[in-house]
């Protein structure tokens, strides 16, 4: 029995190494595993078991933040097979998604200026969801279906444009919010 | 209640002992203490049947001090020693005390760390002394209560506490003698007060109004998990600000100017009170001031009246309340239960408000002053071992990030907010000079870019690195943040194992030295003797390592262990028997370290097969 310390994310939650995962399942596991780990299970125990009970908690924690969300799977998954992807990295020059990408950032910079800001905010932050979820098909079928490995590489990169994306929108709102209250 | 401590002749180290727990809510205004009894919680009365201990201590020039209703009598006469609302003082440099400003009238001195002391009679006092003094007197009417010392307590903090003012708040419970189990989110203990991590998933609103301070929580119950979203609130707003309005407002009815003394002051605020807290149950209350020129005025208040006058400052709370929901991302309609805490959610207006703000009635069955404390003692009661059947579990989140200072004073993200602890992250740094053999790091906490912007908790310094050609040392630095959200730092030069040394210099935050220092003079002060006390620690430590190691071993020691390895654990903890009656108390300690030490892969092994227990029935095919 390997420690749980060595293991992989999927290992540890005795996943197959997918990355369409049932997120109920992994939800429920998580919760046992942290049930018989976590800290407060050895509050009055000795100082070397509550020791070894954090690095175990944190180990679960980590790798449940991972498996749980759907670029970081994505990310970990083409790392497990070889392709490290940084947080920085922009996707490759294709001319029809850098021309999306500006359209975006366009209706983005221009929602100020329309009758209900808020509103159109909404259905930018909607159409922005429909198209990530739409990737996250992509990487699906071409992380689980064995085709070439380098066909993951771009939803996960248009993924992470989307992300940083729907940062901003929330900021936006945050800050219409702020003024219209 | 020690009548049902007593057990059968021979039972006596029974492992479901009854452990005695309690709950501390630390409070800015009052602090509270709770514990259960009986399968119930609730909080415990001082000797005159008063729940609520005033958080103020009064310093004497005698070197002795006086805790609660009787320090809080004469803080208008002794106000240099008597010191109010340490906690807002709890793990902040003396810059921001400085900014904090002129409501706090003391005299500050800086002292061997940038934790800022207080100068009184009785010599310089940092905050986390005062706290700890706050905690002694409740720890001591626990005691007498239960009829026996305290094993563990849950004291709460403000969900937004950084983690200097966790550690604070912990250094504060060491120095009054108490063994910490946890440091609970205030907003969680109240959830948990009313059973909510029982209930069924959802988002729950925590709105916290008290003497001087608002607090909004939104907290997400997923499975047992309480994750607090977002916080928000107004450090100064309360229900005195309420008492301010209705003084002002009799102040104009019996036509009295502005400029009154002092004494009529404190006499319009109190009749203010009053008249607050009866209108929560009627519908007028009645007023009589003697005024300075000796005349009596009398005048009459009725609920309506009051409800507009303090209509304003309820909406106040409800901004916040805005933003936190935002934070969160979700909608007012999504709050399923609004939990209330402080005594002014006892005002039927501030009630009313509120269920109108969420759409929803608010819960009040739990008295407002006493849910947290409530909520603190029942998961005291868990982490002492009293339930060992309950599934109850409780996952924070860190409220702030941790990042670290880099190039041109900019911030890293190491560990973003909110995310699930106890957490680690690792870091890998090179050395960019030939022959470097030390480094410096600076971690802080908050959510701006600028390092200035956010609150510095350390600078650590990497020694011992050995030398190598610049760029080829590999630093891994290892952040940890324990369940109670605490930092710790540690850093390993890989490509040649040797660990590196490291100082930690806490920014706000006493150094172990220091607490030594207090913890030393404190129980000088109370006469104990330091070298019994610390040699009762150890042997104290001794017995529950060995305790734990034979019921472990007993359970499943020839399940995980060949002879040989049981050989060498049995033989470690044999000498640890031995030396456990005797009175050297280093001794005691090395071989306790030794025991761990050989026994690591058993406590290892064990924990993996619990692990893989939770998982039993799931394999991997499963989901295929």
């Amino acid at each position: 029995m390997s420690s749980i310390l060595t293991q992989d994310h999927f290992e540890l939650f005795s996943l197959p190494q997918r990355y369409v995962l049932e997120r109920a399942e992994l939800d429920e596991r998580y919760r046992n595993m942290q049930r018989s780990v976590h800290p407060d299970r050895y509050a009055s125990a000795s100082d070397q078991e509550r020791r070894i009970s954090m690095q175990q908690t944190a180990k679960i924690n980590e790798a449940y933040e991972v498996l749980k969300d759907p670029l970081k799977r994505g990310r970990y998954l083409l790392h497990l097979r070889g392709y490290d992807i940084d947080d920085q990295q922009t996707t490759h020059q294709d001319p029809a998604f850098l021309m999306k990408q500006m359209e975006l950032r366009e209706t983005l910079a221009g929602i100020r200026e329309q009758a209900d800001p808020l509103q159109a905010l909404d259905r930018l932050a909607q159409d922005i969801l429909n198209q990530y979820q739409a990737l996250e098909s992509e990487l699906a079928q071409a992380l689980d279906s064995g085709e070439e490995i380098e066909l993951a590489v771009t939803p996960v990169l248009r993924m992470q444009f989307f992300k940083r994306l729907q940062e901003e929108v929330q900021e936006l709102e945050a800050d219409l919010e702020d003024e219209l209250y | 209640m020690a009548l049902l401590q007593i057990s059968e002749p021979g039972q006596t180290t029974a492992p479901h002992q009854h452990r005695l727990a309690a709950g501390i809510d630390l409070g800015t205004t009052n602090s509270l203490v709770a514990s259960v009894r009986s399968g119930v919680a609730n909080t415990l009365p001082d000797s005159e049947g008063r729940h609520l201990l005033p958080s103020v201590v009064r310093y004497l020039e005698d070197g002795g001090h006086q805790v609660g209703a009787d320090a809080k009598a004469l803080a208008t006469r002794d106000p240099l020693n008597t010191i109010i609302s340490a906690k807002r003082l709890m793990g902040r440099g003396l810059q921001d005390v400085k900014t904090l400003g002129s409501r706090l009238p003391y005299e500050f001195v800086s002292g061997e760390s940038a934790m800022p002391l207080i100068h009184t009679v009785a010599g310089d006092r940092s905050p986390v002394q005062v706290s700890a003094d706050i905690l002694k007197e409740l720890r001591q009417r626990a005691e007498n209560t239960l009829g026996g010392e305290l094993s563990g307590v849950v004291i709460t903090v403000p969900a937004y506490f950084d983690d200097a003012q966790r550690q604070a708040t912990k250094d504060a419970g060491k120095l009054a003698g108490l063994n910490v189990l946890r440091l609970l989110n205030e907003p969680t203990a109240a959830a948990v007060a009313y059973g909510l991590d029982r209930g069924r998933d959802g988002v729950i609103a925590v709105y916290d109004l008290g003497g001087g301070t608002f607090d909004i929580s939104i907290l997400r119950l997923n499975q047992g998990v309480f994750e607090v979203m977002a916080t928000a609130g107004d450090s100064a707003l309360g229900g005195d600000d309420m008492d301010r309005l209705i003084a002002l407002w009799m102040m104009e009815q019996a036509g009295v100017s502005d400029d009154v003394n002092h004494s009529l002051q404190r006499c319009l605020l109190h009749e203010a009170c009053a008249a607050k807290e009866t209108l929560s149950a009627r519908e007028d209350a009645d007023i009589s001031l003697v005024l300075e020129d000796g005349t009596q005025w009398q005048g009459r208040l009725t609920r309506a009246k009051m409800e507009a006058l303090i209509e304003p400052l309820v909406k106040k709370t409800l901004a916040p309340c805005r933003r936190a929901l935002r934070d969160a991302g979700v909608k007012g309609a999504d709050v399923q239960e609004i939990v209330m805490v402080g005594g002014s959610t006892r005002v039927p207006k501030v009630r009313a408000m509120v269920g109108g703000f969420f759409g929803r009635d608010p819960l009040v069955d739990i008295d407002p002053d006493k849910v947290v404390a409530i909520g603190a003692a029942v998961q005291a009661d868990v982490l002492a071992g009293n339930k060992p059947e309950d599934e109850m579990l409780l996952l924070d989140v860190i409220p702030l990030s941790l990042g670290i200072e880099t190039m041109g004073g900019l911030t890293e993200k190491i560990i973003p907010r909110n995310t699930t602890i106890p957490v680690a992250r690792a870091q890998e740094f090179t050395t960019f000079k030939d022959g470097q053999t030390a480094m410096a790091l600076h971690v802080v906490q908050g959510e701006r870019e600028l390092v200035d912007d956010c609150r510095s908790l350390a600078r650590f310094e990497l020694r011992d690195i050995p030398a190598m050609t610049a760029g080829a040392a590999r630093i891994r630095v290892s952040y940890q943040v324990d369940a109670d959200g605490l930092l710790s730092v540690t850093a390993e030069e890989q490509t040649s194992g040797v660990q590196a040394h490291i100082e930690v210099k806490p920014s706000y935050g006493l150094t172990d030295g220091e607490i030594e220092t207090m913890l030393r003079n404190s129980l000088d002060h109370a006469g104990e003797d330091m070298a019994a006390r610390q040699l009762r620690e150890q042997q104290v430590e001794a017995d529950r390592v060995l305790e734990a190691l034979q019921a472990a071993l007993r359970e499943d020691g020839d399940k995980f262990l060949n002879a040989e390895e049981r050989n060498a654990i049995e033989g470690a903890a044999d000498k640890l028997v031995r030396l456990r009656g005797g009175d050297d108390k280093r001794a005691i300690k090395k071989a306790i370290e030794k025991l761990e030490a050989v026994s690591t892969v058993y406590v290892d092994r064990r924990m993996n097969a619990n692990i893989q227990k939770a998982m039993a029935g799931h394999t991997v095919d499963e989901f295929k």
